[in-house]
C-alpha cells in the first residue's frame, strides 16, 4: 500500500480550546504511519457564521485554504465536522459553476493563487476507515476496548446533507456511504477497537453548538438530551469526530445537566483519543488531561 | 419465460393511536409481499384495505404535489407517494420497516397529526405576494428568466412539513418559526413583484422565533422531498438582513460579523475574543464559570499567545478585495 499523506487543516478549535484533538491526531497518525503536513497558511472556515454575513468572502477564503493543499499535491484532511462541511460546500459550488470559480479565482490571483479543484477533502474518520482500513486498524489494537460501552456521536456536519458527503467521500467504489438516519461508520470503528457500540436514538442528532450564544437553552437541551440518552443506554463514554460537538458535550456538560435537571457525568473523547487509547498510546500524548469531564477509566 | 412477479416479504411495524379513545400508543405488525415498484403510500393503502379499515392517514393527489401523505419510516421523513419501499429496505438493510407519524407528540390518529402550529407560523410570514396591482392592467407584470431564477428551489415547497417536524429547534423552542416557513419567506422576498420584503425581514430577525435560533443541523435539507434546501434559504435570509441593513446589533449578528474581524486579525478565529465581542463586556460575564473550568484544563489561549495563520497578509488582502457586505 502506498504511504498515506495528507495536508492537515486543523481548523481553529484544535489550535485553541481543544489542544487535545491536535495532539491525539498527530500521535495516532505517527503510530499508524500516516504522514501529516500542517496547512499553516489556512484561515478559519467561517463555521457557517461568516457565510451568514458575507457568503462570497467565505467562498474566497475557503478556496484559498484548498489551494494550499493543491499546491502540495495532497488531499486535504480535516479534523472538524464543520470545517469539513464548509470546505466541501465551497468545493462543490466551485467545481460545479465555472462562472463562480472564475470570480473567486480573480480574487485569488491577487495573492498569486488559483483554485483548481484537484485536491479531495477528507475527514479523519473516513480517512481511517476508507483509506487506512478498519481491518488494518484492528490488527494494531494493543489495548482492546472490550470492557467499554462507547456511544458514537456523529455530529451533523459529517452526515448531512448526505448527497454532498457521499459524493465527496466516494474516492473509490468501496468508500463508506453513510445513511444519515442510521449512520454506521463510527460504530464500525468502535467495534474494530473491540469496544461495544451503544445503540441509542441521539447518535445522529444535533448538539446545538451553532446556537450556543444566541439560544443557550436550545443548545443545552439538545446537548443534555443526547448525553442522557447515551447514559440511559449504558454508555461508559461518548466519542465524537467533531471538536464543536465535543465542546458542548464536554465543556458544557455541567450547563446541560442543569438545564435537564439531572446529574450528568460522562467522559467524552475525541475520535483520535479513543483510537489512541486502543493503540496503546500514552494518555499524556493524547492530551487526556485537557478533557473537562474526567476520563476516569484510564 | 417466467412472468412470476418478484416480491419481498416485509413486515411493517406500524404506530397506532387514537387520541380520543386510547390510553397509550401501540404498534401493530403487518406482513406482506411487496413488489419493487410499490411506494410507501401503496403500503398505507394496503394496511387499510387488506388488514384494518380503521387505520388512518392523510392522502390526496398521489403525485407528490399536495404534501399531505408525509410520514416517517425508520426515522426518515418521507413523502409516501414518492418513496419506493425497496429503496428503504436497501438503505436500512432490513426487512422490517417502522411506520410512524411525522410527530408523535402531535398525533390525532395513527399517521394523522395536528398541523396547527405549522400553519399558524406559515401564515405569520405572509406566504403570498404583496403587490399593488391595477384591477384593469394595460399590460402584464413581466418577470425575466434571470429574476425568476432568484427564487432558487424555494418555489417547489409543498408544505408537507417534513423539514418542520425534523427540526430540533422547533421541538425545543416552540416559538421558532421553522425551516419551511423561512424557505417560504425567502421565496416571496426574492420575488421582484413583491413589496413586503422589509416586513418579512422584521419578522424573521426576531430573536427566539427568527432565523438566528437555527442550530444549522441540516435536518431540513435532508428531510425535504423536493430538494428545497431550507437551510440554504435561511442563510439567504441572514444575508438579506445584512444587505438591507436590517440586522440589529445583537449577540447573533455580532457573532456572525465577529468571524470577519477575527480572521482579519489572526487568520484563525480568536475564540475568546469572539465570545467577548458577541456578548459585549457585560454579557460575557455569564461565561466566566465555564472559562475558569477551561482555563484549569489548559483550554484557553491567552491573547499574547494567539496563533496566527502563515501568510496573513494574503488573507487581509482578500478580505479587503472580496468583502461584499458591511455592518
Amino acid at each position: 500500500m502506498a504511504e498515506l499523506k495528507y495536508a492537515l487543516y486543523t481548523g481553529c478549535t484544535a489550535r485553541e480550546s481543544t489542544p487535545e484533538l491536535l495532539m491525539s491526531t498527530m500521535a495516532v497518525a505517527k503510530k499508524l504511519g500516516i504522514e501529516l503536513v500542517l496547512l499553516d497558511e489556512a484561515s478559519c472556515c467561517g463555521a457557517s457564521h461568516l457565510q451568514d454575513f458575507d457568503d462570497f468572502l467565505s467562498l474566497v477564503l475557503n478556496a484559498r485554504n484548498i489551494c494550499y493543499a493543491e499546491k502540495r499535491n495532497l488531499p486535504m484532511l480535516t479534523i472538524c465536522n464543520t470545517c469539513q462541511l464548509n470546505t466541501v460546500m465551497t468545493k462543490e459550488r466551485l467545481d460545479s459553476d465555472e462562472d463562480l470559480k472564475s470570480q473567486v479565482n480573480e480574487k485569488l490571483a491577487e495573492v498569486g493563487l488559483e483554485y483548481k479543484g484537484t485536491s479531495s477533502v477528507r475527514h479523519f474518520l473516513y480517512a481511517i476507515i476508507d483509506d487506512y482500513g478498519l481491518d488494518k486498524l484492528a490488527e494494531k489494537v494493543e489495548r482492546p476496548l472490550s470492557d467499554f460501552n462507547v456511544a458514537a456521536f456523529y455530529g451533523c456536519h459529517n452526515i448531512r446533507p448526505s448527497h454532498l458527503h457521499n459524493k465527496q467521500n466516494a474516492v473509490n467504489e468501496d468508500s463508506s456511504k453513510e445513511n444519515p438516519y442510521n449512520p454506521s461508520s463510527l460504530d464500525r470503528l468502535i467495534e474494530a477497537l473491540q469496544g461495544k457500540s451503544v445503540d441509542y436514538e441521539s447518535k445522529n442528532k444535533c448538539c446545538g453548538f451553532h446556537a450556543d450564544l444566541q439560544a443557550p437553552k436550545t443548545a443545552n437541551r439538545l446537548t443534555g438530551t443526547a448525553l442522557l440518552d447515551a447514559i440511559d443506554n449504558d454508555a461508559d463514554m461518548m466519542v465524537t469526530p467533531c471538536p464543536l460537538c465535543h465542546l458542548n458535550m464536554d465543556v458544557k456538560q455541567h450547563a446541560a445537566a442543569k438545564e435537564m435537571g439531572r446529574d450528568i457525568e460522562l467522559p467524552v473523547l475525541h475520535l483520535p483519543q479513543l483510537i489512541g487509547l486502543a493503540l496503546g498510546i500514552d494518555p499524556e500524548e493524547l492530551g487526556l488531561k485537557h478533557n473537562v469531564a474526567e476520563v476516569n477509566f484510564v | 419465460m417466467s412472468t412470476k412477479r418478484i416480491t419481498k416479504k416485509l413486515t411493517f411495524k406500524t404506530f397506532r393511536f387514537n387520541a380520543e379513545t386510547d390510553f397509550l400508543p401501540y404498534f401493530k405488525l403487518y406482513e406482506m409481499e411487496v413488489g419493487k415498484d410499490e411506494l410507501i403510500l401503496d403500503i398505507l393503502n394496503r394496511i387499510k384495505w387488506e388488514f384494518d379499515g380503521s387505520f388512518s392517514y392523510r392522502r390526496s393527489c398521489r403525485h407528490g404535489i399536495c404534501g399531505s401523505c408525509s410520514i416517517k419510516v425508520n426515522g426518515k421523513p418521507v413523502l409516501s407517494c414518492k418513496q419506493n419501499v425497496w429503496e428503504l429496505v436497501e438503505l436500512f438493510d432490513t426487512d422490517t420497516l417502522l411506520l410512524e407519524p411525522q410527530s408523535r407528540k402531535r398525533v390525532v390518529k395513527d399517521m394523522i397529526i395536528d398541523k396547527k402550529d405549522f400553519w399558524d407560523k406559515h401564515r405569520a410570514i405572509k406566504p403570498w405576494l404583496e403587490a399593488e396591482i391595477d384591477e384593469h392592467p394595460e399590460e402584464e407584470i413581466r418577470v425575466s428568466p434571470k429574476e425568476a431564477d432568484e427564487l432558487l428551489e424555494a418555489d417547489y415547497c409543498i408544505q408537507c412539513g417534513n423539514c418542520y417536524y425534523a427540526c430540533p429547534a422547533v421541538e425545543v423552542n416552540p416559538e421558532f418559526f421553522g425551516p419551511a416557513q423561512f424557505a417560504k419567506a425567502y421565496r416571496f422576498n426574492a420575488d421582484v413583484r413583491d413589496r413586503a420584503k422589509i416586513d418579512r425581514l422584521e419578522t424573521v430577525r426576531e430573536m427566539g422565533p427568527g432565523v438566528w435560533d437555527c442550530v444549522k443541523c441540516f435536518e431540513c435539507a435532508e428531510a425535504c422531498p423536493k430538494d428545497v434546501d431550507p437551510i440554504g434559504k435561511i442563510t439567504k435570509l441572514h444575508n438579506q438582513l445584512f444587505e438591507e441593513h436590517m440586522a440589529q446589533d445583537n449577540v447573533a449578528t455580532r457573532h456572525a460579523v465577529g468571524f470577519k474581524h477575527s480572521i482579519k486579525k489572526h487568520g484563525l478565529l480568536d475564540e475568546g475574543e469572539l465570545v467577548r465581542y458577541s456578548e459585549g463586556n457585560i454579557g460575557v460575564m455569564k461565561h466566566i464559570p465555564e472559562a475558569i473550568a477551561m482555563f484549569k484544563k489548559g483550554k484557553i489561549v491567552m491573547p499574547w499567545n494567539m496563533p496566527k495563520s502563515k501568510n496573513l497578509d494574503e488573507i487581509q488582502t482578500l478580505i479587503k478585495s472580496s468583502s461584499k457586505v458591511k455592518f
